[in-house]
């Protein structure tokens, strides 16, 4: 209960659930700033920040809405969905938690590929979608993404895949781990077929998706602030107990360890991504 | 009622006699071996036996790569350094003699003693370690000479170092040094096959496992800490996950398994060695013959194919 003024609508309010706990602020409140802004605010913004500049995560149709030109992008294997090969069941049945998530993304699994063109350059484009589970990657996502390569290599033109990934799906369990080696045979098969990979990274891409085809782009990009580590920060402490760095596994930090190429502003990644589709262009 | 694996290993099984590929002496002994694991699959493993493997495949006294590498391989020499930054002693490499043949071998190394314990960081590897075994593949494809692998880690390392010098990106370049290799390879995992760690070195044309070994993309620990929330519900994670090497036969992520001596490896590490010789040997023997540029090409055309599928 709040004070004792007691106005109606505000006991009302009170009474209800913090919507998200544990210190995680509505999803349209800036956790640089604290600046709230509406949707559509944040959509003109490209979900960047007019205050401070941080970067909100960003949904696979709506980045590919940022990056292709207007109808241009032509998703390809929509109908692949995950099957459940363990029979996995923790707290829940993955069966459900696959339905879950499809009912609240839309999607059939937590990524989106397609044909595209980028300021007129042909590409693939594979984007991630961290809302659906968590961005895990599971037998679908790594059946996509080497789908995506070799699309990509039959049209003769360079893939360009946005990550955003808590790593391998545990729920399928061995499978999941070998989504690692199966999307980097598919790469080595595209680049021994002059294709060209350009890896956008994104908040957060860490685990088996940093471990596999996330870190093996021609070149390699990020987004500001994007965390990007094997492991987690939570996992590091508890396990060796060091104290962390502040900008621990941050695109920052990697940028200055020399295992970025560039750190690019939302506002710029279309224009960035055009220039390099032009330059891996391939004389005819 | 045959369970599924039994129905995938009978139709591995029966798809492998009219193998053209494997024609000749070597067949039967496929057969053979075969026909062994179904007899062993006839029931799937239990929840108890599943965490049964996870206690053998970590027990203090199972038998750690160096350990076979002297029972396994004549003069072997090792390979130190990543030639840039370290050496990293939680994966060694180096080469030598198996059956006659030369060999490069690279494996997880775990420490017996607690100061061995700590100078091998548990068999939790560093970039550097990673690093170093690409540098052993790269000497391998030189020289034309197989590579071996023997996986035995709870993990690649989760520090703040490993991070900076770049963890991730290293084990996905060890798993494409891989996938590149034109000469035979064959990994074993002997131990823990700990996730990212451990495929980094485990991308090849042959993969066994031993009989009470492990592999899978989360500790049982770390897979309970989450989707239970509660570290100590490591027993129903594993049975969940299914680590165990009947499972991963049944998934096709490995390609054998490898039989322990009665009560598992430790009771008899020469008879372990023995065995595990025996199937290293085989594995490439299968994979020698091969054109080099087929070899590969079926390699990546294993992974290309792992993994389960349904559609809308």
């Amino acid at each position: 209960m709040s004070s004792g003024q007691g106005r109606v609508d505000v006991e009302i309010e009170n009474k209800r659930p913090d919507e998200a706990p544990s210190g995680k602020g509505h999803p349209n409140t800036c956790p640089g700033c604290g600046s709230h802004y509406r949707e559509d605010e944040l959509t003109t913004s490209l979900r960047v920040c007019p205050q401070c500049g941080h970067h909100f995560p960003v949904r696979a149709r709506e980045r590919i809405e940022q990056l292709a030109d207007a109808g241009s992008f032509a998703e390809e294997d929509a109908d692949l969905r995950s099957a459940d090969p363990l029979g996995f069941f923790d707290l829940r049945p993955y069966t459900e938690r696959l339905a879950e998530a499809e009912m609240a993304t839309g999607l059939g699994d937590a990524i989106v590929c397609g044909q595209a063109a980028i300021d007129g350059e042909a590409c693939r484009l594979a984007v991630m979608d961290f809302a659906f589970m968590g961005g895990s990657m599971g037998s679908v996502v790594g059946e996509k993404f080497s789908r995506a390569c070799e699309s990509a290599s039959a049209a003769g033109v360079p893939l360009v895949s946005v990550t955003a990934s808590g790593g391998a799906r545990m729920q399928e369990g061995i499978l999941a781990l070998m989504q690692l080696p199966k999307t980097i045979c598919a790469i080595e098969e595209l680049h021994e077929g002059g294709g060209a990979l350009i890896s956008v990274l994104t908040h957060p891409t860490t685990g088996g998706v940093l471990a596999s085809y996330a870190s093996l782009g021609d070149v390699v990009l990020a987004e500001p602030g994007a965390l990007m580590s094997f492991a987690g920060p939570r996992v590091v402490a508890q396990t060796t107990r060091e104290k962390l760095p502040d900008d621990f596994g941050l695109a920052e930090s990697n940028y200055r360890f020399g295992h970025l190429d560039a750190i690019v502003q939302r506002g710029e990644l279309r224009a960035t991504l055009s220039r390099l589709l032009r330059l891996f262009r391939k004389a005819p | 009622m045959p369970s599924e694996a039994e129905i995938r290993l009978r139709e591995r099984l029966s798809k492998l006699g009219g193998m053209k590929l494997l024609r000749g002496t070597k067949l039967s002994g496929e057969v053979e071996r075969l026909q062994d694991q179904l007899a062993r699959l006839r029931e799937e493993p239990s929840a108890e036996e599943i965490w049964r493997s996870v206690e053998l495949a970590r027990h203090q006294d199972r038998p750690y790569t160096l350990d076979y590498v002297s029972r396994v391989l004549d003069d072997f020499f090792e390979l130190h350094g990543d030639r840039g930054r370290a050496d990293d002693p939680a994966l060694v490499t180096g080469l030598g003699l198996l059956a006659g043949r030369t060999v490069v071998l690279v494996g997880h190394q775990k420490g017996r003693d607690l100061k061995e314990r700590t100078k091998r960081n548990f068999g939790m590897a560093y970039p550097e370690g990673y690093r170093k075994a690409m540098r052993a593949m790269a000497l391998a494809d030189r020289h034309g000479f197989p590579l071996v692998t023997m996986v035995d880690t709870p993990g690649a390392y989760p520090g703040v170092a490993a991070e900076q010098h770049g963890q991730g990106g290293a084990i996905a370049r060890s798993q494409a040094a891989m996938a590149r290799l034109s000469v035979p390879t064959v990994a074993c995992v002997i131990g823990e096959g700990g996730s990212g760690g451990a495929v980094a070195i485990a991308v090849a044309d042959r993969v066994l496992m031993q009989e009470n070994a492990i592999y899978s993309v989360i500790s049982p620990e770390g897979c309970a800490a989450i989707l239970w929330r509660d570290a100590g519900e490591a027993r129903k994670a594993a049975a969940a996950f299914k680590p165990d090497a009947a499972h991963c036969l049944e998934l096709g992520v490995i390609d054998a398994v490898v039989a322990e001596p009665e009560g598992g490896a430790h009771a008899d590490p020469d008879e372990a060695a023995r065995l595990l010789k025996e199937a290293i040997v085989a594995a490439l023997e299968q994979v020698e013959v091969l054109d080099p540029a087929k070899r590969r090409a079926q390699r990546r055309a294993k992974y290309r194919l792992m993994g389960t599928l349904a559609s809308a």
